[in-house]
């Protein structure tokens, strides 16, 4: 057992874990956080994908011990408030990005940290290299890759790409 | 005019997904006591247990409870028709990876370490693995289904030109994004399951039989899933079934998530098959005669694959009108995975077959294969009859496949590709394109499971609870429902509050499948609101000396000259004057009657149809290809929602196109699952998407008294996705001897495309 702490979603928790405890584990396990969902365990589905320190990870290839001292958002905690969307999740709920919405979540965390990476300046060819580490099974991928398309426009728009994860 | 109904309006759980706040099973807070369990699962393939020694299971850290056969009280069954698919291993194993014991723990980790500590002695049986092995063998589940017209032979020897040809179509693994995974909750009143699950009546079924009490002290609910494709309409049984188990026997609540590679392992797949096809037909390339032998890998039980087989002989023919056959259906038993329903249900395989022999005749006769699909299409005069003796009313493939073709530019697009291969020169690239057309039969061809029930309450204050038999997977069906609900009762669709699938609200259900799910659930929900407004209707014309009707729209119930009441004032008055605010729909589809034993009826309600244009390129060094651009044209008659169906269309499309291109399931000689992992098993991703897909509907209200006319839209999508095989083998032709199409299979992954123009190659020396 390891003693742990870290930020989730602005706040801070600590824990006593085992060392082969996955990230993703803590976060639905311990913090009760389910929204962030486990689709494959072997960092091939990209459903777990939550940011740490700001940039997506795959919470399913890295274990909590590893995220000591780390700031970590997860699918929760994206949204500025709790009654105002996160542009990302907007654009989503507006362009049907989901049919049984198990890869949202994943899908929302990697778009938000791609329009952080480029800065908001996305085509769609782009949109759908960066998104091949997210699986989808039900959609055929069409209205994600308008929802980011939507989302990195009014990111870039508002000025908010620099902050795209807290 | 309509007011909620054929509109767009996003799923109902959209603004729940994007905050990651809808729970999936795995999602729910148990008890802090919660069990886990696992499976332990057999390290060999057809054998005979000798010994499993289960001391180190039982003294492993955290074990609370290890099961074996000899534990279920009831019957140790995971079959849903045929009682053929032991729940656990008893006596023989009978393929590799088949779950021996369960073991329940304190913690998931402890189990599925624990679950590993067996010591199985066993003595290897030989086995079956492959189509071909079983068929050599003559290992089947039960008998075939022949369909017969004419005489084949005599039709195919007289006619000017015959062609014979072999097909294999793999399999296909559903890969939900959300896994198998289930929750029992014991209660003083009763076991409460929660399962991701397309067949909750089912599992209340099983769970009853195995435990050995009554379906009335088992309740099963699941609110949605995280994707199921047919994949969970029998194979979630087993988890609910052993986590009832678990739940009976300690009194403690019972979580069990499958881990990714044991569901790949454990649950069954699409069907493999093999397809014979020998084909007579005259110089201008119309069929005379079709012989064909399409043969499965049911694996070890029988699951649903007499249902699954049958609908690949109703589509054997797809579009196509074949004066004389003869078509055999051969149910092979290998010591694999029980194989599955999954999106298309045999279907698809069926297609395949008559796509492939229409490809055949078309090269032989050197036409433009669409012209031949299309000089071979069934009619409404003399070329009308299936061969299971069904007559097509409602053919629309006739305006469908030359509209598409025209907002496609299919010629001329193909002429161009003609000419581009013919002058690639060295040049590795090379193009293809097919126009391919689905006609899709909508009814379970099971005729009992046509039936549905939904519970309709309106309380007090207005307010509407919607429950139906149908289940969530993220198709929409609920937001699909709700809108006929609001649509019946003239209220916005907000003001129908949607509510989880269980059997104790609407009880003996169907599973969600066969595309049916807003047929039948959205017509029992019509009924359920047809019945209260006639209630609140004739109410409200008595207290107010109302004569005539009154319109109940956009929240308002109103009489023909122009006074109008807010639903809810209506609601409360026909509460306080004593009516019943709380109704039952019950539907059963009409006129469908199909008999298996003489292969002869009517098996559909209607059809759905559809085309599809593919246009795809290869590298012929690599085998690379993709599809550079798809148009599609579709008919689910007057769409019950125009965004949902779209989305439905696109994903059955890709999902398709996944089937038939990159998705292999490798077996190893004793019928292991090779490709257990999307490591290893590959889906498409975002980048595998045709670079432009047009997706348009057909307009066309059906022809049947369907939900406010519309048509099923679930499988048949996935079915246009036979437009990319073809095209693929009409790029691969390029290397063809001329009259040749070349005998490429399915998945035309990058080492078949490779193969198949080598053979091409030799056959052009
Ligand atoms: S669960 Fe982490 S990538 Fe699939
Ligand atoms: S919406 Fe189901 S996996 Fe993406």
């Amino acid at each position: 057992m390891t003693q742990i702490s870290m930020t989730v979603n602005g706040k801070a928790v600590s824990a006593d874990v085992e060392d082969r405890t996955l990230l993703v584990s803590f976060i639905r396990e311990h913090l009760g956080l389910t929204g962030t969902h486990v689709g494959c365990e072997t960092s091939q589905c990209g459903a777990c994908t939550v940011h740490v320190d700001g940039q997506a990870m795959k919470s399913c290839s890295m274990l909590a011990v590893m995220a000591q001292g780390a700031e970590i958002t997860t699918i929760e905690g994206l949204a500025p408030s709790a009654d105002t969307l996160h542009p990302v999740q907007e654009a989503f709920r507006e362009h049907h990005g989901l049919q049984c919405g198990f890869c949202t979540p994943g899908m929302i965390m990697s778009a938000a940290d791609m329009i952080r990476r480029y800065e908001g300046k996305l085509d769609e060819k782009t949109i759908r290299e960066q998104l091949e580490g997210n699986l989808c099974r039900c959609t055929g991928y069409h209205n994600i890759v308008k929802a980011i398309e939507a989302a990195a426009e009014t990111m870039a728009q508002s000025g908010e790409t620099q902050t795209a994860s807290a | 005019m309509t007011h909620v109904v054929h509109r767009p309006h996003p799923h109902d759980s959209g603004p729940l997904h994007v905050t990651g706040t809808a729970p999936y099973v795995d999602d729910l807070p148990t008890p802090a006591n919660a069990l886990h369990a696992c499976f332990g699962l057999a390290p060999v393939g057809h054998a005979t247990i000798d010994t499993l020694d289960l001391s180190a299971v039982w003294a492993a850290p955290g074990v609370v409870d290890v099961v074996t056969a000899a534990d279920i009280p009831g019957e140790n069954n995971a079959g849903p028709v045929i009682h053929d698919e032991p729940l656990l291993a008893d006596g023989t194993i009978l393929f590799p990876g088949q779950a021996l014991f369960c073991v329940f723990a304190e913690t998931r980790l402890a189990a599925r370490k624990a679950a590993r500590l067996f010591t199985l002695e066993s003595t290897e049986l030989p086995a079956l693995t492959t189509v071909d092995e079983a068929v050599e063998a003559h290992s089947f589940l039960h008998g075939p289904l022949v369909f017969e017209r004419g005489d084949v032979s005599k039709a195919i020897e007289d006619a000017d030109y015959s062609s014979s040809s072999r097909l294999y179509i793999g399999g296909q693994e559903h890969f939900y994004l959300e896994g198998q995974g289930s929750l029992a909750l014991p209660s003083a009143d009763g076991l409460h399951i929660i399962s991701s699950t397309q067949h909750p009546s089912e599992i209340q079924d099983l769970v009853a039989e195995a435990l050995n009490i009554s379906a009335a002290e088992v309740t099963v609910e699941v609110r949605r899933m995280g994707g199921a494709f047919g994949g969970k309409e029998t194979q979630a049984a087993p988890l609910s079934i052993i986590a009832a188990l678990g739940a009976n026997r300690t009194g403690r609540a019972v979580r069990f998530r499958l881990d990714r590679d044991d569901d790949f392992v454990l649950t069954g797949k699409r069907h493999d098959f093999r397809a014979d096809i020998r084909v007579g037909f005259d110089a201008s390339g119309l069929i005379k005669g079709v012989d064909g032998i399409l043969a499965s890998r049911c694996g070890y039980g029988h699951d649903l694959s007499r249902a699954i087989n049958d609908r690949a002989m109703f589509h054997a023919d797809n579009a196509y009108f074949y004066p004389a056959l003869e078509l055999t259906s051969l149910r092979a038993k290998t010591h694999t995975v029980s194989n599955t329903a999954f999106r298309g249900f045999g279907g698809p395989q069926g297609m395949m077959l008559a796509e492939r022999l229409v490809d055949k005749v078309a090269a032989a006769v050197h036409r433009d294969p669409l012209d031949v699909r299309l000089a071979n299409l069934y009619n409404e005069t003399d070329r009308s009859v299936t061969p299971y003796g069904m007559t097509i009313e409602d053919n629309v493939l006739p305006q469908l496949m030359p509209q598409l073709a025209e907002t496609s530019d299919y010629r001329a697009r193909r002429a161009a590709i003609i000419d581009a291969n013919a002058s690639a020169g060295r040049s590795p690239v090379r193009r293809g394109i097919a126009l391919t057309p689905v006609r899709f039969g909508i009814s379970f061809t099971t005729s009992f499971l046509n039936q549905a029930g939904a519970l309709i309450n309106i309380y007090k204050d207005g307010s509407i609870l919607l429950n139906h038999g149908g289940t969530e997977m993220g198709q929409g069906l609920f937001v699909k429902v709700a809108q006929v609900a609001a649509e019946v009762l003239g209220v916005g669709l907000d003001d129908v509050k949607i509510s989880s699938t269980r059997t104790d609200k609407v009880p003996n259900t169907s599973a969600t499948a066969a595309s049916s799910g807003s047929d039948l659930n959205g017509w029992a929900a019509k009924l359920a609101a047809l019945e209260l407004r006639n209630r609140l209707t004739a109410f409200w014309c008595a207290e107010q000396g109302i004569d005539g009707g009154l319109t109940f729209a956009q929240g308002r119930v109103s009489t023909e000259d122009g006074q109008s009441w807010p639903f809810a004032e209506v609601v409360r008055a026909a509460y306080m004057g004593r009516v019943s605010l709380s109704a039952t729909g019950y539907y059963r589809t009409p006129k469908i009657d199909w008999d298996a034993k003489t292969g002869q009826g009517r098996p559909f309600l209607y059809f759905a149809y559809g085309a599809a244009v593919s246009e795809v390129e290869i590298d012929t060094l690599t085998g690379a290809n993709r599809v550079i651009r798809a148009d599609i044209l579709h008919d689910v008659g007057r769409s019950l929602n125009p965004d949902i169906d779209h989305g439905q269309i696109e994903g059955g499309f890709v999902q398709g196109m996944g089937w038939l291109t990159m998705e292999e399931l490798v077996y190893s000689a004793r019928g292991d699952v090779l490709t257990h992992a999307p490591s290893t098993y590959k889906i498409p991703c975002a980048s595998d998407r045709p670079d432009v897909l047009n997706i348009d509907l057909f307009d066309n209200a059906n022809a049947e008294d369907t939900i406010f006319k519309s048509k099923a839209v679930g499988e048949p999508p996935l079915m246009l996705a036979i437009s990319v095989h073809s095209a693929l083998a009409h790029a691969v032709s390029s290397f063809s001897p001329r009259g040749r199409w070349p005998d490429l299979d399915a998945p035309a992954t990058a080492e078949e495309i490779l193969r198949t123009i080598a053979t091409e190659r030799t056959q052009a020396l």
